[in-house]
């Protein structure tokens, strides 16, 4: 089995199985060349997004060991100075990883260098779990082939072509000579300096992303105390200091309490937007705290922000107003966050006279509003849809019945504007669709009613015709 | 204490803090049209569009869109809403319709508008007595309002008479619509019957209500005629004397 990706002539191998590693089948090489030769290969598309992604997030798992770590390449590094006597040396840090990786599911190739780049080499082109220190480290990269340096193909040919295979033999050259070959090129790129970083004779730092940031403000009390709400305000103004600083705001709140017994107590509060002002925390979680049991009192508070977004500290307007549109988009947010997109929408409007076809609802979120195009003729205010039927009570010749039952109701016809004939449309409806003829009609109480009767007689096309009621007008 | 109430004695406040002078014009409505309040709409009738028609005419002309709510008993009883209608009404606006399936989405879609003041107003629709349109439901949307300025509707058909803390309680009807001038068949202009049955800083009243939709200002849409109940005001439709210009 092998994963496939988009390459510039059609799909090429991203990723191989152990069995197709052993029939020769090599990751860069296309799909379709490899088909020729097994037909029987099973092709699955590579995630590449969902695979960064997943290796980030173990990167941010990996500071169970040590707190440098960095998602990078396809493979995790961690520094780990000073982290592995806490697992029983360096061994036993490998192990554990190991063991932790393959608790997942994952099975993890490890290496342990002195240097960033020599690790990466050796986890990739070495041996399974070798550890080498400063001093052997030399003697373990002269081994390993060119690949592992990972140059851009048209340096690793170029070396290749020199009949340089090994690191060893790249080590043995005349530097100066090479130097000059390669000087154009960026450091990522030239192999004398990746050999030199792998050997520790460059610098070559970790750059570990930072922690994200964790908002929380907690009062320590020195005495057990039953009712929480006088120290809330403390708690919000730090928390509120802090996001200010961050220049976050916080959508979801939770407020724990420790009781002297070892229990604890937490109460979430969530606000439709971001906020960052303390009195409305305070509001929000006062009216949370009434179940909250404090035993034999607590002693200490803390006020989390479980969920933060961004919120500047700038001013939109000169006057301190706030943006209208930027209110609504943010309200468009939340009802769409809510209640689902197809449920909150704005109208489309299509040229069509069938009636129930000219508005069409779109998603609010990706669609911009249109104003509505009046109709040429009168058109009721509410649409049922479907138009339900009615039974008619007393039918005259012409015009629409004088006396009509819908839903369980008789209403007498007084006065009435009609017909407006509608055809169905032949290019869109089925075959045998009717003509409607469309009446307006005041009823014995002033309410107005768009009925309509769906064919006429002898038009061929079934029975007698039926009346419907379509809409209500104002 | 006064013991002239049908309800027993009643403690009189002072008078001043209860009723409000509206510009002079003592007893007739002159709508706000804009300001921030939460105005309720009883249908007299089931099935009836008057209410909606009301409402619509009452809009101001926000340069926001309008949040039209609605839930779904109240789509299956009197329909949706139908777009190419509105530009008849004089509502060149745009809405953003929500609908769900609950009172209690409606209500928080509800808040959620009328908080926001982007806005030109939030209408919503319910139908029914739901227990979560109480009156601590109405009361935080009629703070909202207050506080955001945005003018918010409450549509509710087939309500028994629950309680609400609306600063206005309309209920609006139908009535026979005027004559067409082109067809003596057809029924004209439509006239409602608008009946103010709680208001704060305002007298209560009722009116029956004609829809000018030639009018081009929003607020001259609406012409209140008082119901004086002798019939010698059918002569004199267009007084000047008696229409208020809202």
């Amino acid at each position: 089995m092998v994963l496939a990706r988009e390459g510039a002539h059609g799909p090429v191998i991203h990723a191989v199985s152990d069995a197709a590693r052993e029939r020769g089948i090599v990751p860069g090489s296309r799909v379709v060349d490899v088909q020729a030769i097994y037909p029987d290969l099973h092709v699955e598309t590579a995630d590449v997004a969902g695979d960064t992604a997943l290796l980030e997030r173990l990167a941010v798992w990996a500071r169970r060991w040590c707190p440098w770590t960095v998602a990078e390449a396809g493979g995790i590094v961690l520094d780990t100075t000073g982290a592995a006597h806490l697992f029983g040396g360096e061994a036993g840090l490998l192990r554990d990883i190991g063991a932790r990786f393959a608790m997942q599911g994952l099975r993890a190739r490890l290496a342990m260098a002195p240097t960033r780049g020599a690790a990466r080499m050796l986890a990739r082109f070495g041996p399974d779990g070798v550890i080498c220190g400063l001093d052997d480290v030399a003697d373990v990269l002269v081994s390993l082939p060119i690949m592992a340096l990972k140059l851009p193909e048209k340096s690793e040919q170029l070396l290749i072509r020199l009949g340089l295979k090994t690191l060893g033999a790249l080590e043995a050259v005349p530097r100066l000579s090479l130097m000059r070959r390669f000087a154009g090129t960026v450091s990522e790129a030239n192999p004398l300096i990746l050999l030199d970083r792998a050997l520790g004779r460059a610098a070559d730092p970790l750059n570990a992303p930072p922690d994200a940031p964790r908002f929380m403000a907690r009062v320590r009390l020195a005495e057990p105390v039953m009712d929480p709400v006088p120290h809330l305000d403390a708690l919000a103004e730090n928390l509120c200091g802090a996001l200010a600083r961050a220049e976050q705001g916080v959508r979801r709140l939770r407020l724990t309490i420790y009781r002297v017994d070892g229990e604890w107590r937490s109460r979430d509060v969530a606000t439709a937007s971001a906020s960052r002002d303390p009195a409305h925390m305070v509001r929000l979680l006062v009216g949370k705290l009434e179940g909250v049991d404090p035993g034999f009192g607590f002693d200490l508070l803390t006020l989390e922000a479980l969920w933060t977004e961004p919120l500047s500290l700038h001013q939109d307007r000169l006057d301190g107003g706030r943006d209208a549109g930027a209110d609504v988009a943010a309200l468009l947010d939340r009802l769409t966050a809510k209640l689902g997109p197809e449920k909150v929408t704005w109208s489309a409007f299509v040229q069509s006279h069938v009636p129930e076809r000219v508005e069409r609802r779109v998603p609010a979120l990706a669609h911009a509003p249109v104003k509505p195009v009046a109709a040429p003729r009168a058109r009721p205010l509410r649409l049922y849809d479907p138009a339900e039927e009615i039974a008619v009570l007393y039918a005259v010749p012409e015009g629409p019945p004088a006396r009509f039952r819908w839903r369980r109701v008789i209403y007498l016809t007084g006065r009435q504007e009609g017909p407006e004939r509608i055809a169905p449309e032949w290019w869109r409806d089925r075959p045998g669709t009717r003509l409607r003829d469309y009446y307006r009609v005041e009823v014995q109480d002033g309410r107005r009613f768009w009925i309509f009767r769906d064919g006429v007689l002898g038009d061929g096309r079934g029975s007698d015709p039926v009346w419907f009621l379509h809409g209500v007008f104002a | 204490m006064v013991d002239d109430s049908p309800l027993g004695q009643v403690i009189a406040l002072n008078q001043k803090h209860l009723v409000r002078k509206v510009d002079g014009a003592e007893g007739l409505p002159a709508p706000h049209l804009g300001g921030g309040v939460l105005r309720d709409v009883v249908l007299e009738q089931p099935f009836d569009g008057a209410a909606v028609g009301f409402v619509l005419a009452c809009l101001p002309d926000g340069k926001g869109p309008v949040l039209w709510v609605q839930d779904r008993s109240s789509r299956l009883e009197n329909g949706r809403l139908y777009g190419p209608s509105l530009p008849e009404f004089g509502f060149g606006g745009t809405i953003l319709r929500v609908e769900v399936s609950h009172a209690r989405d409606v209500l928080w879609a509800m808040e959620e508008g009328a908080a926001c003041g982007g806005l030109s107003a939030v209408v919503g629709e319910v139908h029914g007595a739901p227990p979560v349109l109480d009156f601590t439901a109405t009361r935080r949307l009629a703070l909202r309002a207050e506080r955001s300025d945005v003018p918010v509707w409450l549509i509710r058909s087939g309500d028994p008479g629950s309680l609400s803390a609306a600063r206005e309680r309309w209920r609006i009807g139908s009535r026979r619509s005027g004559s067409d001038p082109y067809d003596p068949q057809a029924s004209g202009a439509p006239v409602w019957k608008a009946e103010l049955f709680r208001a704060r800083g305002r007298s209560p009243g009722s009116w029956e209500v004609h829809h000018d939709r030639s009018a081009l200002d929003p607020a001259d849409r609406l012409r209140f005629l008082s119901r004086s109940g002798d019939g010698s005001l059918a002569a004199d439709h267009d007084a000047t004397a008696d229409i208020a210009r809202g």
